[in-house]
């Protein structure tokens, strides 16, 4: 069982680069349990596509 | 869609400037490089406008050129050394602020949400926070988060631009975005709440 912010590194990373299967069972297993982790989780989420909406032409084309 | 007329482009590049000057900023973390950046940026969007084929929005198309125009910037910055060492990056303050020895959360610091995604862009607030938050966020972990998110690089890519192992991106990233889940947390719902 992975700790709080374990979960948060492989929440990360799952950004970044392809989990192996180990870490993506761990880590929805943890999420599963956490609600804490998963408002994380949507928080990275939103992080990630706060950047790609930062640049404001995409944000203007997309109204 | 074709080439927008000249006066029409005119407007566009002053609507857009502090847009692309706020995004030079984040990645330079130098006001007037940021600035110079831009400056060559609608130069060279007037002088090559031919090159603007309409595929892309015109907006994108000149934030294309300051994406090459800070890349250029960044690897002169590097080369003169006037960047920490990327490899010293020790410090764990953001997860120690926010987690328990025994790897959980701090009472205090637990994520709460953050409603729906949508609502957060459309936010003003949102964005101003999210910008200032970045501002905080000290240089080097800004230049590999802005570098991964508002580039989109690889973290291989970002590997080869700065030197760095990709593990050590990764290590970066994560405690960028704990960082940031922090204080956008901090400023944006407390600004929410009346």
């Amino acid at each position: 069982m992975i700790m709080c912010r374990r979960a948060t590194e492989l929440m990360s990373q799952r950004l970044d680069r392809p989990l192996a299967w180990q870490e993506r069972l761990s880590l929805r297993f943890h999420l599963a349990m956490c609600g804490a982790c998963s408002q994380c989780n949507r928080q990275f989420d939103v992080l990630h596509e706060a950047g790609k909406r930062f640049e404001p032409a995409a944000r203007d084309e997309q109204e | 869609m074709s080439t927008p007329p000249l006066d029409d482009r005119m407007q566009r590049l002053t609507a857009v400037r502090p847009r692309l000057l706020s995004f030079a900023r984040l990645h330079l973390r130098n006001h007037s490089q940021a600035e110079d950046a831009v400056q060559d940026t609608l130069e060279a969007a007037i002088e090559k406008q031919d090159s603007f084929s309409g595929r892309s929005g015109y907006e994108t198309w000149v934030f294309g050129i300051l994406k090459f125009k800070i890349l250029d910037t960044m690897r002169v910055q590097k080369r003169q050394g006037t960047w920490q060492p990327l490899e010293d990056e020790a410090d764990d303050e953001a997860i120690d602020r926010q987690f328990r020895r025994n790897g959980r959360w701090l009472k205090e610091a637990r994520p709460t949400s953050w409603g729906e995604p949508e609502a957060a862009f459309e936010s003003e607030t949102f964005w101003q926070v999210f910008d200032a938050c970045m501002i905080a966020l000290p240089d080097n972990v800004a230049r590999v988060f802005s570098l991964r998110e508002l580039m989109g690089l690889s973290t291989e890519e970002i590997c080869r631009e700065l030197g760095i192992k990709e593990n050590n991106c990764w290590v970066i990233l994560h405690r960028a975005r704990l960082r940031l889940r922090a204080c956008i947390e901090q400023g944006w719902l407390t600004e929410e709440t009346p």
